[in-house]
Formats: structure tokens, sequence, C-alpha cells
């Protein structure tokens, strides 16, 4: 079970330990929080909403991708859904590899693919009203290939 | 019958998470299209399909028993 949604707090650890391996030099830790401003509107609390089937899958292709480009990669991904607040902790990634460079650049890969290909939605909630982020093209549509140099830096 | 699984926005513009269709041998545009029309959808053009939890094209003809999700673009992370 190392590709996971969950409706209770993650609990990094554990992420972490379904890596740990002998022969890794390098574990990396990605964790997604609930940011409080973006573009100057408060967010007051999110909703995540998954197609948990699917949503499991594709993370799970992302493990399989991860290894594809770096075989000596382990990949670990938990991502939450339900109500989150502000610094509440939304995804974690772990990977480890034998050297740091390749731990570094599998973990940003899964992060971005997260973006392209999980179905996986958030509900901004302000004082003023509330919106799924991802209808108003606040982010870009890709199912397949790599994610362009301008999504990346978002 | 083919169900249809509904999230995020457009959960929330039909009120519910599933639509069940009699009918068979639709491409998936067919689907768009007639969900659009039936619904009143402002459009279906941004939103991505998965046949039985898999990406599909526009041009993938659907079968009885199929479940097809409608994905708007993705924000998780």
């Amino acid at each position: 079970m190392n590709f996971k949604l969950s409706k209770e707090p993650i609990v990094i650890q554990e992420v972490i330990d379904k890596v740990v391996k002998r022969d890794a030099g390098a574990v990396t830790t990605f964790i997604g929080t609930v940011r409080e401003m973006t573009k100057g509107k408060k967010t007051l609390f999110l909703i995540y909403e998954a197609y948990e089937p699917m949503a499991i899958k594709k993370l799970e292709q992302i493990g399989a991708e991860i290894k594809e480009r770096w075989p000596e990669a382990d990949t670990a991904i938990t991502h939450r859904v339900g109500k989150l607040d502000i610094t509440d902790i939304a995804v974690v990634i772990a990977v480890s590899t034998p050297h740091r460079h390749d731990a570094y650049e599998a973990n940003r890969y899964a992060i971005e693919r997260i973006k392209e290909i999980v179905p996986i939605w958030k509900k901004e909630h302000w004082e003023d009203g509330e919106k799924w982020v991802g209808n108003q093209l606040e982010t870009v549509p890709y199912p397949s290939g790599k994610p362009k140099e301008t999504d990346i830096h978002d | 019958m083919i169900k249809v699984l509904l999230f995020a926005q457009l959960r929330d513009d039909l009120g519910k998470e599933s639509i069940s269709l009699e009918g068979n041998s639709w491409s998936v545009a067919e689907l768009k299209k007639k969900m659009t029309a039936d619904y009143q959808l402002a459009s279906l053009e941004t939103v991505m399909t998965a046949v039985n939890e898999e990406f599909a094209d526009d041009d993938t003809i659907l079968s009885d028993g199929d479940i097809v999700a409608f994905i708007p673009p993705v924000s998780g992370g």
C-alpha cells in the first residue's frame, strides 16, 4: 500500500518508512500543505474530493513511471481527502534512491504528475465564497505527456 | 446502461454524483454532446473523460456496463 488516499491526517513518518531500505543513501520527502494566501485572496479551508479507485491507480502509475526512469527508486505517496485547514498536510511523497540527485528529481516528477493525471480536486472556501479550483482555467488539463515549463513553476 | 460519474463543479452543477443512461455504442463525444444538451451544462470541452477508470479520448466507443467519469481539470497536490 505505497499509494493511498487518507481521510485522516497523514503521518509523515509512515510514508517515509515505506521507502526506507538498506541500499538507499537518500530519502526525499515532499510535504504539500494548505496555503492561506493565494494571489491576495485568503483561504479559510479546503475540501479535497477524489475519484478514489482511479486516483489510487494513477498514483500507482506515477510510481511505475518513476521506476522506469529511476529503476532504483522506491516511491510512496499519500494524499489527503476531506476538509483541510490552513497548514494541514494535503500530500506526502517519499522517494528513496541510492544517491541524492535521483531522489530529488524523482520526487519532483511525482508532484508534477499528480497535478496532471490524478483525479483529485480541491474546493477553496474564502470569506466571500467558494470555488472548485481548475474550473476557471487556474489549472491546465494535460492528460498525457509531460507538463509544460510554465506549469512546473506554478 | 452507462453510468456517468460526476465530480467537483459538475457534481455541484447537476446536484448529483452520478447519472445512469440507457444507450449503447455512443462515442465519448456523443455522450458529452447529449449531456451538455440534456443538462444545460456550460461546456464539457475542457473536461477529460475516463472509461472504466482509465483516460479515454473522444472517439472511444462506449458499451453497456461502462462506467464513464468526467474529469474536470485536476487540482490535487
